[in-house]
């Protein structure tokens, strides 16, 4: 005579069999999910690879697909990030710096933090329209490189910010206090002791917010970035196209060799995303090291 | 003495020169509020002038959308209803999956699987939306088109399915944060009274981190319907109040991309209706971003 009865023992097994089911189940879509990225990976690289040589680097654009290249967008889209860089970096840091350390917590600190949070997530193509109404018509920064450098700047302003504070909030108080009690100022304090320290989590934040600039397309699109430039900019005024702009150009196309060129064209964006975040986990390591 | 002063003077100049950096990160900070101001100004400003030429009843509850050929006409509906099938073809994709990927990652995988898996999903997060537009076109299209004969090039289905595949990893993090911010000691009370894995997941841990899990999936929601590129490439451009996912139609967003690539002349009334759908496509996303955050905050349950 067993302690349960055998309708309680079927049922028992039933409960287990179902957890055990579920979790295979979670796990089958978990690693699916991650499989669709080698899928991703695999077709456009399948599509692309044969096309990518030195000729497609150092070509302009062209309507031949076999003479065509991206030498303009890269250029360009180097120029943008650039530019994207001086602007976003300070202001954004900036921002953080004064919400976290000098900000008096009350409504109005408040009422930032919520419309920060709002703005990132606010749909990428509505800055487009900001761009376009205030740099590119009110401004009369014509369809430049400066007039998308700044809508681009602050599509990833919130997103600079956010990851800031957080690297400034996880600075230990003590820190601080020391600075305090040898007589430095609130100012001298930030400077010399919480920005250092929270250097690598910033960098980690920025770099990663440049790389969504670098692949953002619909803004640049609402600004009048051209998708036919056979020329390199020559400063900030100048009009520009950009790899993203260049790959959606090639997108569009019914042929399929434009198709191939775009596949080509994301495998150089892939690359040079994939340089950047390496970059910044790079940079992140060395002053963890250097900090220690 | 005179050194005494000399310091004090020192002590001033440099407080002076603090309150100027002080006020500079003031008005860094102050950008952020400047920029909600002003896309809420230009929308608003704009769209009233597009009002003022189409009547409100026009634009929000016509069935047809022809803007720039004449006759004219401006009903939104086609371009909502393409932005609306696109959006519920990705949660349908998206929710689900992406709330098992949490759940695994939370609740089964081990700690050094999840150091694998969740850069990988952050990277499939961080892929260009246009490259999500081509795998569209080139990759799932054509395997839809082998399975359904009937599918046009551009349709709905394969700009859901792609969108939905984009949102999935930001459910997946976003929910298994709110998950493994669930106490354990829920977890050890529920299997000491003899649940079983599967119990505990779906009747403790889900219900307990569910403002986090029901926010994710608005943040993923609203960041489908803002969602761009890769619908402008897959879905097409005709403003259609079908309700097959197999046709080509046009979303908000597209629609806005299709008028600032062509040579619209400013101040006419097709460029309004650049702002007057931007302004509808903002207000959407805002709503639903404001509700993820009220659900964060009003039915967080905390625990010590």
């Amino acid at each position: 005579m067993s302690l349960i009865s055998e309708k309680d023992r079927q049922k028992l097994i039933k409960r287990k069999r179902i957890a055990f089911l579920f979790s295979k189940l979670c796990a089958l879509i978990t690693w699916t999910s991650v499989l669709l990225l080698a899928v991703l990976l695999y077709q456009v690289s399948s599509d692309g690879f044969g096309w990518v040589d030195w000729q497609f680097l150092s070509s302009f654009p062209s309507r031949f697909p076999e003479r065509a290249g991206i030498k303009s967008a890269i250029v360009g889209t180097l120029w943008l990030i650039g530019l994207v860089a001086l602007i976003s970096i300070p202001v954004g840091v900036s921002s953080a710096l004064y919400l976290e350390e000098f900000a008096k917590p009350g409504k109005l600190n408040k009422f930032i933090e919520v419309n920060i949070s709002n703005l990132a997530g606010v749909p990428s193509i509505v800055y487009g329209i900001l761009g376009l109404a205030i740099f590119v018509r009110f401004f009369a920064l014509e369809r430049s490189l400066l007039s998308g450098a700044l809508t681009m700047s602050l599509l990833i302003l919130p997103v600079i910010i956010i990851a800031s504070r957080e690297a400034i909030r996880s600075v230990p108080m003590s820190i601080r206090y020391a600075a305090f009690s040898l007589g430095a100022t609130r100012w001298q304090t930030t400077w010399a002791h919480v920005l250092p320290a929270s250097f690598p989590g910033i960098m980690t934040g920025v770099i990663l917010a440049l790389s969504r600039a670098i692949g953002e397309t619909a803004p640049l699109i609402m600004i009048g970035a051209l998708t036919f430039v056979a020329f390199l900019p020559a400063g900030p005024m100048d009009s520009f196209t950009a790899m993203p702009i260049q790959i959606y150009n090639w997108v569009s196309r019914p042929q399929q060799e434009f198709h191939d060129l775009a596949a080509a064209g994301i495998i150089v964006l892939l690359i040079v995303l994939l340089l950047m975040n390496a970059t910044a986990i790079y940079i992140r390591n060395k002053t963890e090291k250097r900090l220690k | 003495m005179a050194k005494a002063a000399s310091s004090s003077i020192k002590k001033r100049g440099r407080l002076f020169g603090e309150s100027c950096i002080i006020t500079w990160l003031m008005a860094c900070a102050g950008i952020s509020l400047v920029t909600t101001a002003a896309i809420i100004g230009i929308l608003l400003k704009e769209s009233f002038v597009f009002f003022e030429n189409v009547s409100p009843l026009e634009f929000f509850f016509g069935t047809s959308w022809v803007p720039i050929l004449q006759p004219s006409s401006f009903g939104v509906l086609p371009l909502l209803w393409g932005t609306l099938q696109v959006t519920i073809g990705a949660a349908i994709i998206a929710i689900p999956l992406g709330l098992a990927c949490a759940i695994y990652l939370s609740e089964y995988a081990s700690p050094k699987m999840r150091t694998y898996i969740k850069p990988l999903l952050e990277l499939l997060a961080g892929i260009p939306t246009v490259v999500y537009g081509y795998f569209a076109l080139t990759f799932v299209t054509p395997v839809l088109r082998s399975i359904f004969p009937d599918v046009q090039v551009f349709n709905a289905l394969s700009a859901a399915i792609v969108v939905g595949i984009m949102i999935l990893p930001m459910i997946a993090t976003l929910s298994d944060n709110a998950l493994r911010a669930v106490p354990d000691s829920l977890r050890q009370g529920a299997y000491a009274l003899g649940a079983t894995s599967f119990e505990v997941t779906t009747k403790v841990v889900v219900p307990a981190g569910l403002s986090g899990v029901m926010a994710s999936f608005l943040l993923a929601i609203s960041r489908a319907i803002g969602e761009t590129m890769a619908v402008t490439i897959a879905a097409g451009q005709t403003p259609n109040l079908s309700l097959s996912m197999f046709e080509s139609i046009q979303t908000m967003t597209a629609y806005i991309v299709q008028v600032s690539l062509g040579d619209t002349p400013t101040g006419g009334i097709a460029y309004q209706t650049l702002f007057a759908v931007g302004a509808l496509l903002f207000a959407i996303t805002l709503v639903i971003n404001i509700f993820s955050q009220l659900i964060l905050n009003r039915y967080r349950e905390v625990y010590d």
